[in-house]
């Protein structure tokens, strides 16, 4: 971020602290809040604030150039209406000073500003906030998204979402939930809520059930930036790291799902050319440091069926039985109803098509009723057991399912076979 | 709660219903979705319609009778069908218009049914 002043007047000085004062608002508006609101849990006023002061400086440092440390102004600034708004309770914020006299020193200008957003991140994900509304919490206040998009991602209209966000913060507020990293005992449970929470940002993916729908959440990249940020400040933690990998190798095939016209690719028949390297490397080296840590978990576990897929094209043949193996582990782990239809659809690709129906058919018929990777797989099985009827039917009610419209085209070329 | 799902389409997609090459897919997926959300057992009611050229409205202007061909609004995306759906909120609502071919071939508005007016 700049630390020469630029003459204000030109025009593309001006560009530059526009482009500035947005670089500085997607760098640090997580840090900025998490310190604010880590005073006195005030999410939404310390929210607020920093937007007032994000204002301030698009009509301040055009005229007076920006300052050394943007950080340290946008932090003086917010603090200061902040005081504004609640003058009674200005001695909650006197700690903040000692932080801003330090970032000011001018030895001190680049020095980052004391990092709370591992505290906010469990604070969004706390067990006395709705399941429903931490991530878009964790959204909102740690990227700065506003209640419009995250309501798009999420299929729910922009009015309902600003309201939950707004209760959900009063409620952190009002039950006192503490700005700080869960104690030991209670660490591995709070973890998975953080880690549940992001992972709710990227959207599922079925790979092994080939034609389940794409819910378009498109908060992949956001939902990596997270990731990222949790295992730069947890990097003992093996289930974040088995998170970001999961999501590395899953992102890392995004250009190989969709062919030239938007047509959707399952994965045996995907260009692995067009699969990104950095981030599969980047991902095996992510699994690897975690299974060194010795605690497996869920995201590990997912993390270890992603590279599995991978290494198909580089070894010419998909390795099922470890592929079952690992599918077996996460239903040990984590027996969630995803978990259960990947599994069958496993056993289905491996031709054992009545097994994969024994397994399907041993699922409540009320928790499948309206899942669609459940339908594409009970679609498969029959198919595979020559039962053309019940596959016919299932496959109908897949398609009726499927939220995506390249998914659904895909599905109806198949049931023409 | 009841919600009235206002399926809309753009022209090009209510075109593909006598398109050879497209027709295949466009009723395949409709006739998919009109499935699955009756198994669901949530439909009130619901119809497709013909298309907007087929429509006649009418106005009654200073005592006037005013009959027009074609629909009342000369707009991008013309009612293509409807369905009333009873389900639990606007969430839920929004999840079914989601599934709707109409999704992507237009646009669903979606709107709480009115209850009966107060008796007096």
């Amino acid at each position: 971020m700049g630390d020469a002043r630029v003459t204000p007047a030109s025009v593309s000085g001006k560009d530059k602290i526009v482009e500035t004062v947005v670089g500085a608002a997607r760098a640090s508006y997580g840090r900025l809040v998490a310190l604010l609101a880590a005073r006195d849990g005030d999410l939404a006023g310390s929210e607020d604030a920093l937007s007032e002061a994000f204002a301030a400086a698009l009509e301040t440092w055009p005229k007076r150039g920006i300052p050394t440390n943007p950080d340290a102004w946008l932090l003086t600034t917010a603090r200061n209406r902040l005081i504004n708004a609640h003058r009674h309770e200005a001695v909650k914020l006197r700690g903040m000073d000692e932080i801003l006299r330090r970032m000011d020193a001018p030895s001190a200008a680049q020095e980052p500003i004391p990092d709370q957003r591992l505290a906010l991140m469990f604070v969004c994900a706390h067990p006395a906030i709705q399941e429903d509304i931490r991530t878009p919490l964790m959204l909102q206040t740690i990227l700065g998204l506003d209640a419009a998009q995250i309501a798009s991602a999420f299929l729910i209209s922009p009015t309902t979402m600003g309201q939950r966000l707004v209760r959900a913060k009063a409620k952190i507020k009002a039950a006192g939930i503490g700005f700080k990293i869960p104690d030991l005992d209670a660490l591995p449970e709070r973890l998975e809520d953080v880690l549940s929470a992001i992972y709710a940002a990227f959207g599922t993916s079925f790979d092994a059930v080939e034609g389940s729908d794409d819910r378009n959440i498109s908060l992949a990249e956001e939902a990596i930036f997270l990731a990222r940020l949790l295992v730069s400040l947890m990097p003992q933690e093996p289930e974040a790291l088995g998170l970001l990998a999961l999501m590395l190798y899953v992102d890392a095939r995004k250009a190989a799902r969709w062919g030239p016209d938007g047509d959707f690719v399952p994965l045996k028949d995907q260009d692995a050319t067009l699969w990104e390297r950095a981030k599969i490397i980047e991902a095996e080296d992510l699994l690897v440091r975690a299974s060194k840590l010795n605690r497996l978990g869920r995201f590990q576990i997912e993390a270890a069926i992603q590279s599995i897929h991978i290494q198909a094209p580089i070894t010419g043949t998909t390795n099922w039985a470890a592929l079952r193996s690992f599918h077996e582990l996460l239903l040990t782990h984590r027996p969630s109803i995803g978990a259960f239809v990947s599994y069958a659809a496993v056993l289905q690709a491996m031709g054992q098509g009545r097994s994969a129906l024994d397994v399907l058919f041993s699922l409540d018929a009320g928790d499948v009723s309206t899942y669609q990777p459940y339908w594409v797989t009970l679609a498969a099985a029959h198919r595979a057991c020559d039962e053309g009827d019940a596959a016919a039917a299932a496959m109908e009610r897949a398609i009726g399912l499927t939220e995506n419209p390249h998914v659904r085209a895909f599905l109806l070329r198949e049931r023409e076979g | 709660m009841q919600f009235m799902l206002i399926m809309n389409e753009t022209e090009a997609e209510r075109n593909k219903r006598n398109d050879p090459a497209e027709a295949g897919a466009y009723w395949g997926g409709w006739t998919a979705f009109v499935q699955a959300i009756q198994q669901a057992g949530i439909v009130i009611n619901g119809d497709g319609l013909q298309p907007p050229q087929t429509a006649t409205t009418l106005r009654i202007r200073d005592g006037k009778r005013v009959v027009q061909d074609g629909p009342f609004a000369d707009t991008k995306e013309q009612l293509g069908g409807y369905f009333v759906i009873e389900v639990s909120d606007l969430d839920a609502a929004l999840e079914w218009a989601a599934k709707s071919p109409a999704a992507s071939g237009g646009s669903i508005e979606i709107r709480p049914i009115m209850p009966p007016p107060p008796q007096g």
